[in-house]
């Protein structure tokens, strides 16, 4: 059963030099899923997915695409499978359309319907006959979807799809990521974005320094952090003297000009009443759910305090 | 698996007609012939001290040959590095092995695809330069009998034979430059560094053979086989260094695909 996994990576490491950048890591991905990869900049997700892809091999440890490893079976177990690593790239010299025309003709199929049918999709129908040289972050993150779904895969490995988007290009392209999951393409996603993870993944590895540092369903982890809340008010500190008079409130803290607490809905639900009895105006009593980048930044920055050294290299990054 | 390898040729090729380099040097292959007849055209006296030059106004049969003298030394070889020392570094440089490499081709069948690509290159920038040399020496001086280099007289028909058996034989050391380059671009990811570095080789074996002391490996040297078509051109044919070269050369070629194949093979593509 187990090798009809997508992705199931065990032991995985990479060494460059001195640099483990990749330290042990073990990844499963089930059919369905859409599985984000969240670490910070150099955590070792592009290498992890590199190592995926056949593209550079592991010092140790064993990848299955499907029951197939691509370091044995070369390009077959990559059968199925598409995606990119750090932005896709392409022939500068030839235009969009023949870069996607090479791209099929290295996967045995020449459909143009389906070429001209995802330029569509990608919105660069119109562009298609310009050369990728001259296009935009966007348009060649665009492009590199469409050279991935030319393959019709079963499962799309993409490596930060929408940093260096604008807001609506990271909105399209999260659109598009949501809709190819629902027409059950399993989805592995790198991002150091926990907006963009928390919206599209249903599972998360979080890794750190090489390390998974958390792997396992999103709700699981949001259920582990504390639910808190925010309130902002004109008349802050008579609004704290009365949240710290309030039942079921606790842990009040005054963070940049707002309130936040601890409660359960029904306290808070109770305090709303007892703040306008009170005459005290509102602008803002709203869940905390950033909780999860404090999670984040908990797991990822905790062990921050190994010794100096550690810490100097921080702060040079 | 020859279809596939056939597939990565055919848009080798179609990469090859769409970059610059390519037309840079297969217009100079076509250029030289052209500037060199011209040149005589206008001027008396020639290259009277290099095989077949002092014939070279009796017919554009000699000028083929006496062009391909000379390009041996430099031209032919950087023409052939240009793109032999770019055809996987230009890969590295706009970092689009892992877009191919990620399809499904395996990495030997891209390398046989690439290595196919630039033998062809080179054939063809051989081609073109003796066969523009023969045009442009037949439009200035005729198509008459060729004298061989035994002093026999040869007919147009028979020289032009000769002309083309010369050529696929001149092709075979330029292959080894070009090989020399295909490994030096796999293995250096540096287009500009494989280019000078496959032109120094070049100059090199041609520097060996000259040089006093080294008469016992001259006859294996890559640029002794520059020369091996002179064996067409004596009556009766000697095949003593058309053979040599047949062999010389195959390990000229081999060795470095070999090489290059294996870093392919096992190479991490990764951000330089
Ligand atoms: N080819 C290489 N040679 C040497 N070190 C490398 C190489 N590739 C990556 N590294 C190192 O490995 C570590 C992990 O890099 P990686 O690119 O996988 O991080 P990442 O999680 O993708 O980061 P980002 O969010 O910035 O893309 C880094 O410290 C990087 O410097
Ligand atoms: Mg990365």
């Amino acid at each position: 059963m187990s090798h009809e996994l997508p992705v199931s990576a065990r032991g995985l490491v990479k060494v460059y030099g001195e640099l483990v950048a990749v330290d042990h890591v073990d990844l499963t991905v089930e059919k369905g899923d859409v599985f984000g990869y969240l670490g910070p900049n150099g955590a070792g997700k592009t290498t992890s997915l590199r190592m995926l892809l056949g593209l550079i091999r592991p010092t140790e440890g064993s990848i299955e695409l499907f029951g197939r490893d691509p370091h044995v079976a070369g390009a077959k177990a990559l059968d199925g499978v598409a995606g990119f690593v750090e932005g896709p790239t392409f022939y500068p010299y030839l235009t969009a359309r023949r870069n996607l025309r090479l791209l099929a003709a290295y996967d045995d199929g020449d459909s143009r319907s389906r070429i001209e049918e995802l330029l569509e999709l990608v919105e660069l129908r119109d562009r298609g006959d310009d050369k990728v040289g001259g296009y935009s972050h966007g348009m060649r993150q665009r492009l590199g979807i469409a050279a991935a779904l030319l393959r019709e895969p079963k499962l799309l490995l993409l490596d930060e799809p929408t940093t260096g988007l604008d807001p609506a290009g990271m909105r399209d392209m999260r659109d598009l990521v949501r809709r190819l999951a629902g027409e059950g393409i399993t989805v592995l996603l790198s991002s150091h974005l926990l907006t963009e993870v928390e919206e599209l993944c249903n599972r998360v590895a979080i890794i750190r320094k090489g390390r998974i540092v958390y792997e396992g369903r999103l709700r699981d982890l949001l259920a582990t952090a504390a639910t808190g809340f925010r309130l902002r008010s004109p008349e802050l500190e008579r609004a704290k003297a009365l949240l710290l008079a309030q039942p079921g409130i606790g842990e009040v803290t005054s963070v940049d000009g707002s309130l936040r607490f601890q409660a359960d809905e029904e306290a808070v639900a109770a305090l709303s009443i007892a703040l306008g009895q009170a005459r005290i105006g509102v602008t803002a009593l709203v869940p905390e759910t950033a909780s999860l980048e404090e999670l984040f930044l908990g797991m990822t920055e905790g062990e921050r305090v190994e010794g100096e050294v550690a810490a100097k290299e921080e702060a040079v990054a | 698996m020859i279809a596939a390898v056939g597939k990565v040729y055919e848009w080798e090729l179609a990469k090859l007609l769409a970059q610059k380099r390519t037309y840079l040097g297969l217009i100079s292959a076509i250029l030289v012939p052209i500037v060199f007849v011209v040149v005589l055209v206008l001027q008396t006296g020639g290259p009277n001290d290099v095989p077949l030059g002092r014939y070279i106004r009796d017919t554009g049969l000699a000028a083929p040959f006496v062009v391909l003298f000379f390009m041996s030394i430099w031209g032919l070889p950087l023409i052939t590095a240009l793109v032999a020392g770019d055809i996987v570094a230009a890969e590295s440089h706009n970092d689009t092995l892992k877009t191919i490499l990620t399809r499904s081709r395996d990495r030997g069948q891209v390398f046989a695809g690439k290595v196919l690509a630039v033998l062809t290159y080179t054939f063809v920038a051989v081609f073109a330069m003796g066969l523009v040399g023969l045009l442009a020496g037949t439009i200035a001086w005729g198509f008459h009998p060729l004298t061989s280099l035994s002093g026999t007289k040869v007919s147009g028909g028979h020289g032009f034979g000769l002309l083309v058996a010369s050529l696929a034989v001149y092709f075979l050391p330029l292959a080894g430059i070009a090989a020399f380059g295909l490994l030096l671009s796999t293995v250096t990811r540096n287009s500009a560094a494989s280019v000078v570095g496959s032109l120094m080789f070049a100059l090199l074996m041609q520097l060996l053979g000259v040089l006093p002391g080294t008469e016992s490996i001259r006859p294996y040297l890559l640029g002794t086989q520059f020369e091996a078509w002179h064996g067409f051109l004596r009556t009766p044919a000697d095949w003593v260094p058309v053979i040599r070269a047949l062999w010389v050369c195959a390990l000229y070629i081999s060795i470095p695909v070999a090489a290059a194949y294996l870093v392919f093979l096992r190479r991490d593509v990764a951000s330089q």
